[in-house]
């Protein structure tokens, strides 16, 4: 098994295409395009990998650190064993001496002497006198520390063996219209390549090698996609109050209407409103969404508290619009450039009153993309807010992305819209009346028909819109909000399902957690104990969610809470006994591992299957196995 | 039976009437929306092309109350100009209203008030202001001003927010204020409002019979009925030809109220220029300082860029686009995709 170490402690063996290792800087000192740099050349390699930023809540001067995990095999969840550390922040040292795996390698500095008390016996120290070479190769302070960064990712070149080609090629496309310094990179990628070609051992034993070219991938975030999304489901308004972890999502969008949606006198076919809080952002979108535009309001956690008001207004009056949440770390202000999937209960019964709401949750920028699109869809032809909800990690993160593709036969959907020729054969226009019996009633766009207009209130109102506050009229509207609720749930995405020949259990997941679970499952099936994989996409929860969950006497949910949000919503909306459903929780601020996931799993597992699958096992019960990567 | 007035669309007064009003006999607010009505009916607006918003409150509820044929929205509290916003970046075609008041537009909503402000989203937005919460029963509001009594008769001691200073501080470019007893000088002024292009801010004074009402103001009411006539108007509404008033420059008016303070209306003297922002806060401040309380349109600014000349936003209103027209297709998703590589 990749990735298994079962030998000892050092990886004799070579490790190509298979390992994890981290770059400790300071932010703000242009760390960023050197980790996006050796990101880059690595995907081009045709190699899978992934990039994770763990970066502070601050502009300049802060630890930060970038991840990144290559597998040949494609398992790229996030892996807290790291082979080696690129060590370049001395404020942090010590905890990242302390992080790297017996075996592995410090690439550090060594224009001052380590201090002895961050000597380990197990790892191997690699000194390059990167700040000294770029003092005496550059001029200017700010040149000087913008360089080391490209300087050290010409070590990991010459240490890593990553294509030297590639990294010429991507600075040339990058500083093309910057000649100057196009120069100087090139200049501080030689010199560590060739500093550490002639003093240290390379490649190492973890090294990259070439796979077959793959030109099916790019590299992508998901709130890029997320506004791609936007763009190509016919989104004209975004309204939004800047967050973080959400606000590259309409950065991007607006980068792409500018692009796509802008005619060269200027003229706009799109509007981003800038809000002055994320309650006017959700006002404006029920605004939009009500006069017939497709609009929407990218948020996190924090916001979404803001809009509650407003979503329960939408739900209730029926008003078509599209919540982002991109969750990050709460409560309160929490940690807001680290991840979590904190909002799920916030988010399904968002707002006060009786409120259950449509939300989607995409795995990867892909699903971000696709499910952006359905979610303007499912909006309007169900008339409420429909949530997509993906986190920080989906959303910040450069994943290996499928190319996006797009089918030019799509037309958008928007539900039951009467215009005049409809109105004129009725006899009169009542807004909530369910005519076709799906709980749906047909709306009017303001300013097409006086025959189609009607006041929309928060207010109680009976199926024809007026105020009530009769016990029937105001029960019979509410009641069909359920029936609508029930015709939308075989509407939504399905759920992922991948069953294995004699599953002994199922593992539950939703969003980000998908890589962790996966690798678990593959880690487990090597060991001889099979489980079936559900991964819910939308909510509320297709009726395949409670076949799955019958069938299956062990069930362990896979939540980034503390409180088993998505085990809670399972509990709450299926017919599953409370009891089977095992609790695999996360909430460290940092993407779920499979091996944290594994961790939670195997005991029960193997005291479960225990004389099924003893026969098979490699390894002894109980005992978790070693993961490199 | 006489033949009812028609307008040039062949209406009459009625067609922009809506339902029955549920606020208190005598209600200023409902003068006011008999003034809108009169506004809309004057100017001809279709009434399908009217689309009336409003927060929560007394006043709010008024957009129930007139022009049944267009299309309204009652939101949340205090949130109207976000709905107006997002409604107006989706179809700038059609003719806003937005109906607030002092707890509504001073309190909960005074960010969302000063924002679309701003934002100069094209839209009349009338302040029905009564000094008090009227649905929750006589609180005191932003509004208030200091030494009024309330009903059970405890003292303001908060100092108040003028809207009017406000918006004219925030750069506003309509601002005006009127008074609902005063028809004659309401209507031109929401009749300007609605032409105006841009946030046309009207802060109306509308007497609340209810809980400004202590001992002896029902007669004030009676008093202010009476005397509505004679209440100045404002002539400053340069825009529209039909638009006119009847005024005699230079008089001040004192009003009694319910609570039994009396309130100085003045009407803008001809010498006063409504283009000129820093004109017009001095002599508001100056009118304040005199205990007087200034009336008509205080400044106008015509030239101003609204949202969407602002956005640069395409004549069709954003809802009307065809979807050919804002999806790029799958050819650009594939040359984008290389740029992610």
């Amino acid at each position: 098994m990749t990735g298994m170490d079962e030998g000892g402690d050092l990886p004799t063996e070579s490790r190509v295409n298979d390992f994890a290792f981290k770059v400790a800087t300071v932010n703000g000192t242009g760390s960023a395009s050197a980790n996006g740099l050796i990101l880059k050349v690595i995907c081009r390699m045709g190699i899978p990998v992934s990039g994770k930023n763990v970066f502070p809540s601050n502009i300049q001067g802060l630890p930060t650190w970038y991840e990144l995990r290559v597998s040949r095999e494609g398992h790229l969840a996030r892996t807290p064993c790291f082979d080696l550390i690129v060590a370049m922040n001395p404020s942090t040292y010590a905890k990242d001496v302390a992080e790297v795996q017996p075996g592995g390698w410090i690439l550090y500095d060594d224009s001052w002497p380590l201090s002895k008390t961050l000597i380990r016996p197990d790892v191997t120290y690699l000194g390059v006198p990167l700040a000294r070479l770029c003092v005496e190769k550059f001029t200017g302070a700010r040149e000087r520390v913008l360089m080391k960064n490209i300087a050290y990712a010409g070590v990991l070149v010459a240490l890593l063996g990553l294509d030297m080609q590639i990294v010429r090629d991507l600075l040339e496309e990058t500083f093309s219209r910057k000649k100057e310094l196009l120069e100087s990179n090139y200049v501080a990628v030689a010199l560590g390549y060739d500093y550490a070609r002639a003093h240290l051992d390379c490649p190492l034993a973890i090294r990259l090698e070439r796979m077959a070219p793959d030109g099916r991938y790019v590299l992508m975030d998901g709130n890029t996609a997320a506004a791609l999304g936007c763009v190509y489901a016919g989104a004209t308004v975004g309204a939004w109050y800047p967050i973080t972890p959400a606000t590259s999502l309409m950065d991007n969008f607006t980068i792409l209407c500018q692009r796509f949606r802008t005619d060269p006198d200027g003229t706009r076919r799109f509007s981003i409103l800038q809000a002055e809080d994320e309650l006017a952002a959700a006002g404006m979108v029920v605004g939009a969404g009500w006069m017939g535009a497709r609009a929407f309001t990218p948020t996190s956690g924090p916001g979404l508290d803001l809009m509650s008001e407003f979503i329960g207004l939408a739900y209730y009056t029926e008003v078509p619009c599209v919540f982002f949440d991109v969750q990050r770390t709460g409560p309160s202000t929490g940690m807001p450039t680290r991840t979590q999937q904190g909002d799920l209960l916030s988010v399904a019964y968002a707002s006060h009153g009786d409120t259950k709401h449509i939300a989607l949750f995409p795995a990867d920028p892909e699903e971000c993309f696709h499910l952006t699109v359905a979610a303007f869809d499912l909006a309007e032809c169900f008339q409420t807010p429909v949530f997509v909800v993906s986190d920080l990690d989906i959303g910040l993160n450069d994943w290996r992305t499928p190319r996006l593709r797009w089918d030019d036969g799509y037309r958008w959907d928007r539900g039951k819209v009467l215009g005049e020729p409809e109105l004129a054969e009725l006899e009169s226009f009542s807004r909530y009346l369910d005519v076709d019996g799906d709980g749906i009633a047909a709306r009017t766009l303001p300013g097409v028909s006086a025959k189609g207009a009607y006041f929309v209130r928060g207010s109680g109102h009976d199926k024809h819109g007026d105020y009530t506050e009769d016990e029937e009229g105001y029960q019979e509207v509410i009641d069909r909000l359920v029936r609508k609720f029930e015709t939308a749930r075989s509407a939504l995405p399905a759920p992922v399902i991948e069953r294995r020949e004699g599953a002994v259990a199922l593992l539950v997941c939703l969003g980000s957690s998908d890589g962790a679970c996966r690798e678990a499952i593959d880690l487990l099936a090597a060991r001889g104990l099979a489980m079936d994989l559900l991964r819910v996409r939308a909510f509320p929860f297709s009726r395949d969610v409670d076949v799955l969950l019958a069938e299956h006497d062990t069930v362990f949910v896979v939540d980034q809470n503390r409180d088993g949000q998505l085990r809670t919503l399972l509990v709450n909306e299926t017919s599953v006994e409370k009891a089977k459903l095992r609790s695999v929780r996360h909430y460290s601020g940092t993407p779920i591992c499979a091996l944290h996931v594994l961790k939670e799993v195997l005991p029960a597992l193997e005291s479960h299957a225990d004389g099924v699958a003893a026969a098979s096992r490699s390894t002894r019960p109980g005992e978790l196995p070693r993961l490199r990567a | 039976m006489p033949k009812l007035e028609r307008n040039a669309l062949g209406l009459t007064r009625m067609d922009y009437e809506g339902g029955m009003s549920t606020l208190c006999a005598g209600c200023g607010h409902d003068s006011i929306t008999a003034a809108v009505v009169q506004a809309f009916f004057e100017l001809a607006l279709p009434p399908h092309r009217a689309v009336k918003l409003s927060g929560i409150g007394c006043s709010s509820k008024t957009t129930a109350y007139f022009v049944s044929q267009a299309h309204g929205f009652n939101g949340v509290h205090g949130r109207m100009p976000a709905v107006a916003s997002g409604a107006n970046a989706a179809n700038r075609e059609l003719t806003y209203i937005g109906i607030s008041g002092d707890g509504d537009s001073l309190s909960i909503g005074l960010g969302q008030l000063c924002h679309a402000i701003r934002r100069n989203v094209n839209m009349l937005y009338v302040l029905e202001n009564n000094g008090v919460y009227g649905l929750t029963k006589g609180q005191f509001s932003a509004s208030t001003d200091v030494g009024s009594k309330s009903k059970k008769g405890e003292a303001n001691e908060v100092g108040p927010i003028d809207p009017v200073a406000m918006a004219l501080v925030l750069g506003a470019t309509f601002v005006a204020r009127s008074f609902s007893g005063d028809k004659e000088q309401l209507v031109p002024i929401l009749k300007a409002g609605i032409r105006h292009r841009g946030f046309a801010f009207i802060d109306v004074l509308s007497p609340c019979v209810m809980f400004n009402n202590h001992e002896g103001s029902t007669k004030s009411y009676t008093f202010i009925r009476k005397s509505k006539n004679e209440v100045v108007g404002t002539g400053f509404v340069p825009i529209q030809a039909e638009i006119s008033t009847q005024y005699e420059p230079g008089v001040v008016r004192p009003v009694t109220m319910h609570d039994g303070t009396t309130l100085y209306l003045r009407k803008v003297d001809a010498s006063y220029d409504p283009t000129d922002r820093g004109v017009a806060y001095s002599y508001l401040k100056e009118r304040q300082d005199r205990g007087e309380i200034a009336t008509g349109l205080l400044y106008i600014q015509e030239d101003s860029a609204d949202l969407h000349v602002r956005e640069k936003t395409v004549a069709t209103p954003l809802r009307d686009l065809p979807f050919e027209s804002l999806c790029p297709g799958s050819a650009a998703l594939e040359e984008l995709m290389d740029e992610y590589l």
